[in-house]
């Protein structure tokens, strides 16, 4: 079990009260071979960023359900690139229409996994992103 | 290969970073050391003369007893008075796939991850011994980068896992009433190893009579010198919390008082001198020497597993005395 494993922070931003999805997704990521830092439910912007940074990840996703998608998505992104952190996978998942996820992506989200995403685009995505074997 | 474009990383650039404190270089530092990168030595070697001068707190326990709400509470403590804490907390990693799942970050108290204690989530990668491989190394950069209170917390353990007592100067075992009667209590290992044990989850039946019980056993001890306290909290509730510090103060005072810290950080550096060494030896043996070749060869001629162990063993001495190197 040498050389490096891909890290991915998930996380859920703001007030969701559910992180069924997040823990589903988590869990496979887990079984492609990854290391999964789970940051639990009511996390900050801030406080995400902060966990990414100290954790040395190389994904993060996020799990977003409240609708405020919009609101806070793009904050994570303000302050990954204000701490000099743009080298992180950033995508994100939930209920999120599709217009919104076109927006996300033109302000740096890699990808957006709506309702009825297989883990399997998942894991395929961000291992192909990344060009790595785990 | 580290998966991400840091391409104007280097040991300069981490070394000035850790000595200037900065959260990013310390984080890459911790994955050089979990990834085996090739200048990691390098690195490590920069800060010899300054690495020692952080406390390190073993926390450890069964899966569930609160470790990591306990050490919640401690980095809280020690944050409060003006230290500063970092905290290394390992998980396990899958067996079959390497993945993990690093959830201690989910017990955190919001006030950790607001303030300036850096917490790093490290899976075991196949380490048995209830920590991570990177653990110790992990532990000598945060001390280089100026954090002066390390929290080392392991993987949920049995009884045999006890790795940390050699890469902690405290070493607190996290028990909780539903941990098991006298006769647990009794048996070697985790029960050996403890500084300061503490019944956790004392809002529960029983927390009294196991702390008796530890402290029955602690009595029966041939040396009667230096025994650890038992003590009783609540870390969820942050009942007892306080008397926890106080009994980690105290056994700092007594350590270096008799000069068991010495010894003991003397006896750190020895450990893991042998871990490495038996680790790399094990690795390269097995795939830089052939042995597995050699192995199959001799099981296919019906061998018994044991005597090819033993013949491995004989071959590989052999070649160190007629070679001076076997690879």
């Amino acid at each position: 079990m040498n050389g490096a494993r891909i890290r991915v922070l998930v996380g859920k931003p703001g007030l969701d009260g559910h992180d069924r999805g997040a823990k589903v997704v988590a869990a496979s990521l887990r079984d492609a071979g990854m290391e999964v830092v789970y940051t639990g439910l009511h996390r900050t912007p801030e406080q995400l960023v902060d966990a990414a940074e100290q954790e040395d990840v190389d994904v993060i996703g996020l799990s977003i359900l409240s609708g405020s998608h919009m609101e806070l998505l793009p904050q994570v992104r303000e302050r990954l690139r204000a701490k000099g952190l743009d080298h992180i996978l950033l995508i994100a998942g939930g209920i999120i229409p599709e217009d919104d996820a076109e927006e996300l992506q033109a302000k740096g989200y890699a990808q957006v996994f709506g309702p009825g995403s297989s883990t399997a685009d998942i894991v395929a995505f961000i291992q192909n992103t990344l060009n790595h074997q785990s | 290969m580290a998966p991400s474009l840091r391409s104007d990383e280097t040991c300069a650039s981490l070394e000035a970073g850790l000595r200037a404190g900065e959260i990013g270089a310390l984080a890459r530092a911790i994955s050089w050391a979990e990834n085996q990168h090739a200048d990691v030595m390098l690195l490590l070697n920069a800060f010899q003369s300054q690495v020692g001068r952080a406390w390190r707190t073993g926390v450890t326990g069964p899966p569930g007893g609160g470790k990591s709400t306990l050490v919640d509470a401690l980095v809280r403590s020690w944050h409060a008075s003006a230290r500063k804490p970092a905290l290394l907390a390992v998980d396990p990693s899958s067996p079959l796939t390497g993945g993990a799942l690093l959830g201690d970050r989910v017990r955190l108290d919001r006030s950790v991850e607001e303030t300036d204690v850096y917490v790093r989530s490290m899976a075991n990668r196949g380490s048995l011994g209830g920590l991570s491989r990177a653990a110790g190394m992990a532990a000598d950069f945060c001390d280089a980068a100026g954090y002066d209170e390390i929290v080392l917390e392991t993987v949920g353990v049995g009884q045999a896992e006890v790795d940390i007592a050699s890469a902690s100067d405290v070493t607190v075992v996290v028990l909780t009433p539903a941990s098991g009667d006298g006769v647990q209590a009794m048996k070697a290992g985790l029960m050996e190893i403890g500084d300061v044990f503490i019944v956790n989850k004392a809002d529960l039946d029983g927390a009294d009579r196991l702390k008796h019980e530890i402290e029955t056993m602690l009595e029966l001890r041939a040396s009667q010198e230096n025994l650890p306290e038992v003590l009783t909290c609540s870390a969820l509730q942050g009942v007892g919390m306080d008397e926890v510090v106080q009994a980690i103060e105290r056994r700092r005072q007594t350590e270096e008082a008799s000069g068991l810290l010495k010894t003991r950080r003397e006896q750190r550096a020895m450990d893991r001198v042998q871990r490495l060494v038996r680790d790399d030896l094990r690795q390269r043996v097995w795939s830089e020497a052939g042995m597995a070749d050699t192995a199959r060869t001799l099981l296919a001629d019906g061998r018994h597993p044991d005597c090819v162990a033993q013949d491995l063993i004989r071959q590989v001495f052999h070649a160190l005395k007629t070679q001076g190197d076997f690879s």
